[in-house]
């Protein structure tokens, strides 16, 4: 009996991999807000690659579901050299989703500070942006930028997998220069 | 105390409270309130929610095996009540939750630590009679271990990976967990603040992002209190279409969750195989509907998208794809003997302790107990569709995923008779502006969720109450991951899938 592993990996050898063809181009908006808050002199010598560290600073939980949508085999954002470490030690990048909660504002900055330099902030979906819909309330301190300095937005409630990968590669240009 | 009485007899000596649908709401003065706790030590009687307002507390109780529902209400003008956590334990971190919201003391509850107030909102008991917050941090003593070679580890807010934050509280001898304890709390956002006095259709936003991953349930749960307060009654293919809301959303969480269960057995295929089976949902939803989650589709009146023919032949030939990749999952599931050594014994809940929390969902089904709001109190289009409620007796971590791999293909078939028989008819109908009560019991892919309201005669909502399975699965957590190793941590916790945002508020 062959066993199901090896029926599963020969189909994929014989079809061809789930991953779309062609890619969203880079989000002229990130690249715009980029060009403000980076300038010049932040470029670095990343070697197309990014490590990105995820902070829920108070989500609903429904951009978290997108981001591991785009880590699926339809989006692969690996592909593009761009990839989700476990430490923030490790990371270029920190995606933070949700309005800021006061109980997670500590957290959060914490977080960031043990991030080495250079180092780039993207709020991700209108909670991170502005509060979204929690803000104004006694538990919300706002958007991330009310606990860190942001770089880049990308917007959405939740933003779409094709949103995601086009602010990600517009950072990646950016940085790269 | 007393004998064979059924919950609504016994509730039946408070005071009905007028204009509470679909199930009565009964005012405990504190001697029947008392009473009430004594009673529950000898009945069966489950507590689906509790919670307060500025001087009252409310708990959502549904009775023996009838399924009967009602709200107990206690005023305590004087600020305190008799914590129904000295008799069930379930209820203690809400009535924890309920002092540091509302400021009202649960006498007699032996755990007195605040829950969701980790001081630094500026304010005390935000929705009670708010005090400005004296300053000065309170230091959380967590419950301790004591014996040789014991050691603590401490593991979040931030955490491994893209995950919600929490806070938990590991005492382990080697590689073995002796105690966890879960601090929670950290994404509290005040929901039910935001919503109090908002027009129903914008309070309706909020409630949909209680719990991203439950927005269609949590919508529907919001939906189902208000036209139950409204008294109003909405189309035949409006709930036929939230039916197939709902299904949708529990499918894709099933996908996720069983691919990532087998992820974090470092099985990777298993998460690769069901992310490509979920985002063909997700794709189909964001084409036919126009949003991949779902949020904001189901509203208070109806629906706010139809499906139109094309839509719904995309959908019908959907169908096939996902059950014939489902099939070759699960195959390389059963036949993966080093996978399922890390899943089988692991993290085991024991059907005395799910039935002692009244705890549902998954979690619930996987240790014997046969819980699910779509049979039980029931709700249309459930009472004209076919479908099983699977339950196993293991408990472990491989019963919650094999209730999940059943409830797929349950699903599937579901959505299969939503779609050959939908009915004809307006999808939306208009709210009246009346003021009542309202209460609504809906099972999300999670468990049940309990969404109370009271509405005004001007069409806002004056309060909400939201509450989500996982405040009863969290504490089981605690008991599952006893005697297992730290590395099985990951696997117990992912195979609940508890909510971070849906618990905290």
């Amino acid at each position: 009996m062959i066993s199901p592993i090896a029926k599963m990996l020969a189909r994929h050898l014989l079809q061809g991999p789930h991953t779309i063809k062609g890619a969203p181009a880079a989000d002229e908006g990130g690249l715009r807000e980029l060009a403000e808050s980076l300038g010049l002199t932040a470029q670095a010598k990343l070697g197309r690659s990014l490590a990105i560290r995820e902070i829920d600073a108070g989500s609903c939980n429904g951009c978290e579901l997108e981001i591991h949508a785009v880590n699926n085999p339809v989006y692969d954002l690996e592909r593009f050299g761009i990839k989700f470490v476990a430490s923030p030690r490790h990371a270029d990048v920190l995606l933070v989703t949700g309005p800021v909660s006061w109980n997670m504002a500590e957290a959060l900055r914490r977080t960031v500070e043990a991030t080495p330099e250079p180092r780039w902030v993207i709020a991700m979906g209108e909670c991170a942006i502005n509060g979204g819909c929690f803000a104004g309330s006694y538990a919300v301190a706002g958007g991330a930028a009310a606990a860190v300095p942001v770089d880049m937005t990308i917007p959405g409630c939740p933003p779409t997998p094709m949103d995601i990968l086009a602010g990600l590669r517009a950072l990646l240009e950016a940085v790269e220069g | 105390m007393m004998g064979n009485v059924t919950l609504l007899e016994f509730l039946s000596m408070g005071r009905e409270v007028a204009g509470h649908r679909p199930w009565p709401r009964y005012q405990l003065d504190g001697r029947s309130w008392r009473r009430l706790a004594e009673q529950m030590t000898v009945s069966n009687w489950e507590i689906l929610a509790e919670w307060a307002e500025p001087a009252e507390v409310h708990v959502l109780l549904r009775g023996e095996d009838s399924g009967a529902i009602a709200v107990a209400s206690h005023p305590c003008p004087d600020g305190a009540f008799f914590a129904l956590g000295q008799v069930r334990p379930v209820a203690i971190r809400m009535e924890r939750a309920i002092r540091d919201l509302w400021g009202l003391v649960p006498e007699g509850l032996e755990d007195q630590r605040p829950w969701l107030d980790h001081g630094r909102w500026g304010i005390s008991h935000p929705l009670g009679r708010p005090r400005q917050y004296d300053g000065g941090r309170r230091p959380y003593k967590f419950l301790t271990a004591e014996g040789d070679g014991l050691h603590q580890i401490p593991v979040g807010p931030v955490h491994a990976g893209v995950i919600e934050p929490g806070h938990f509280r590991f005492h382990c001898q080697g590689e073995t967990v002796v105690r966890l304890e879960e601090r929670l709390g950290y994404v509290h956002k005040g929901i039910e603040g935001l919503a109090a006095g908002k027009p129903i259709h914008d309070a309706a936003r909020i409630i949909g992002r209680v719990s991203g991953d439950a927005t269609v349930a949590y919508s529907l749960a919001f939906a189902r209190a208000v036209e139950a307060a409204l008294g109003l009654e909405i189309s035949a293919r409006a709930h036929w279409l939230r039916g197939l809301f709902a299904e949708l959303e529990r499918i894709a969480n099933h996908l996720f969750d069983i691919g990532a269960i087998c992820n974090d057995a470092a099985f990777a295929i298993m998460l690769s195989h069901m992310g490509v089976l979920r985002e063909k949902l997700l794709a189909a939803n964001h084409a036919i509907f126009g949003h991949r989650l779902l949020m904001d589709r189901v509203i208070p009146g109806g629906v706010a998208v139809d499906l139109n023919e094309a839509g719904r032949q995309t959908l019908i030939q959907l169908l096939p794809v996902l059950r014939r990749g489902f099939k070759r999952a699960v195959a390389l599931y059963d036949h993966t003997p080093s996978l399922l050594d890390r899943t089988t014994g692991t993290g085991v809940v024991h059907g005395t302790l799910a039935h002692r929390f009244g705890v549902s969902g998954v979690v619930g089904r996987a240790s014997s107990r046969s819980v699910d709001a779509r049979r039980m109190p029931g709700y249309p289009p459930y009472d004209d569709l076919d479908f099983i409620i699977p339950v196993l007796a293991e408990g472990d971590v491989h019963a919650r995923i094999e209730i999940r791999m059943e409830e797929v293909r349950s699903s599937l078939s579901l959505i299969e008779q939503i779609l050959l028989r939908l009915p004809d008819g307006p999808i939306q109908a208009a709210l009246p502006l009346r003021s009542g009560e309202g209460v609504a019991l809906v099972e999300s892919f999670r468990g049940e969720v309990a969404v109370w309201v009271r509405v005004s005669e001007t069409g806002k909502v004056v309060r909400v109450h939201p509450h989500d399975p996982s405040w009863f699965q969290w504490p089981l957590l605690e008991a599952a991951i006893e005697g297992n190793i730290v590395a099985d941590f990951p696997l117990c916790n992912k195979s609940f899938n508890c909510s971070y945002s849906g618990h905290d508020l």
